[in-house]
């Protein structure tokens, strides 16, 4: 199994954020039974924060191969950082049993050279 | 073409989990070998799994009969089981819980015609991940306990009513309880639906506190683990701990990351209800060999 070795995969508070506005952030919508986008696209070495956001219940975002695994609590932003060092594809999908799509709830992150 | 009426694919375990043990990994099966006089301790007991009662759509147009067939044939064994044990998925998910109530209903109903009286059931995350636990426990019952049989403790552990597929502190608290009092060389087998290790985490085959379970478990040299979820055959080893996924009763899903999705395989006309079936678990009066026989709903509807 392939296992990342990024720099650092860490939550930021809002105010950790606000002190690093040079970073790009991505908004992820998840809801059942689905993430928006589905490919998350990143390149290598351009650190990036994601911003997971719930618009129904609570879900989970969970990426094994990175050892990130977050609740995603509707009326709050899940904010994970990320700084891809290589290239590749890792899957992720939803933690938190949501249903009966549950199981389709899934996605990727895609780094590009 | 010849196949036998019910077909039939025999794993056999020495010392539960124990030396034969990698001719399963191997893949290879022999023909059935029946003792001719078998002793008067010998028993077995049938595993069911992720019958998801409830569920509709092309991957089984027959999901209105698979469960019932699957009691027909438990029903037809030459000889009765000590017990039946259903893995978790007994229904499929849905929102409406008034509507996921009547499906455990429904399900309680056509399980009451199986003629063998003792009936072990656990949740899997669509019976139990969207209440907690709460309307399955109101139908079946306890979702972990522990029961002991002709000499073999059995242990049912829950890890679906935590929706994130954890085991909790708490579970394993008792689960250590439940097994101090036993000897380390005790025949233990454990009822879970999902796997304890990390199968294809990717897939959201694992559970989040497996390893401590795994850890807890390896105390014991005589352990072995039968679960569902995964809705395949399956043997792995963690350590001397043996763990075995059965078939499911409503779809067959593909070998672990052998594709990009965790898709159902599709229904196939040709060949129906193939990778649909039920497990026979032969105990020997060693009560530390187990033989694994599969049962296949494909063949046995043919006749
Ligand atoms: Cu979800």
């Amino acid at each position: 199994m392939r296992r990342a070795d990024w720099l650092v995969i860490q939550l930021l508070s809002s105010l950790l954020l606000a002190a690093a506005p040079q970073e790009q952030v991505i908004q992820v919508t998840a809801e059942r039974f689905k993430f928006t986008p589905s490919v998350i696209q990143l390149k290598v070495g351009v650190p990036v924060v994601l911003e997971i956001t719930s618009t129904d219940r609570r879900h989970g975002f969970q990426v094994p191969d990175l050892k990130i695994d977050e609740n995603i609590e509707p009326g709050k932003v899940t904010r994970i950082r990320v700084v891809p060092d290589k290239a590749g594809t890792w899957d992720f999908h939803c933690s938190i049993f949501c249903g009966s799509g549950h199981e389709e709830m899934a996605g990727q992150i895609v780094v590009s050279p | 073409m010849n196949e036998p009426r019910s077909r039939r694919d025999v794993l056999k375990l020495a010392g539960l989990g124990g030396v034969v043990f990698a001719s399963g990994l191997a893949g290879a099966c022999t023909d059935i070998v029946r003792k001719s006089a078998p002793q008067q301790d010998d028993f077995f007991f049938v595993q069911l799994s992720d019958s998801h009662w409830g569920f509709k759509g092309p991957p089984n147009p027959e999901a209105a009969d698979t469960l019932r067939q699957a009691v027909a044939a438990v029903n037809a064994l030459p000889a009765p089981p000590d017990f039946v044990v259903f893995t978790g998925d007994l229904t499929h998910t849905t929102d409406d819980d008034g509507e996921r109530r009547k499906r455990m209903r429904e399900f309680k109903a056509i399980v009451a015609d199986l003629k063998t009286p003792v009936q072990r059931y656990m949740p899997g995350e669509h019976d139990a991940s969207l209440d907690f636990g709460k309307a399955y426990q109101e139908n079946f019952g306890a979702t972990h306990y522990s029961f002991e049989h002709k000499g073999i403790h059995f242990a049912v552990l829950d890890n679906v009513s935590d929706p994130q597929a954890a085991i909790g502190d708490a579970q394993l608290d008792w689960l250590l309880s439940d097994l101090k009092p036993l000897r380390p060389e005790a025949p233990i087998v454990v009822f879970t639906h999902r796997p304890l290790f990390d199968l294809a985490p990717s897939w959201d085959w694992a559970t989040k506190d497996g390893n401590k379970a795994i850890d807890l478990l390896q105390h014991w040299k005589n352990v072995t683990v039968f679960y569902g979820h995964i809705h395949q055959e399956h043997h792995f080893r963690t350590g001397e701990i043996a763990h075995h996924a059965a078939t499911s009763l409503i779809f067959p899903l593909p070998a672990p990351m052998s594709q990009p999705k965790r898709a159902p395989l599709p229904w196939d006309p040709a060949h129906p209800r193939r990778g649909l079936g039920f497990r026979e678990v032969s105990v020997d009066e060693s009560r530390l060999a187990l033989t694994i026989r599969q049962d296949s709903l494909e063949a046995a509807s043919r006749g």
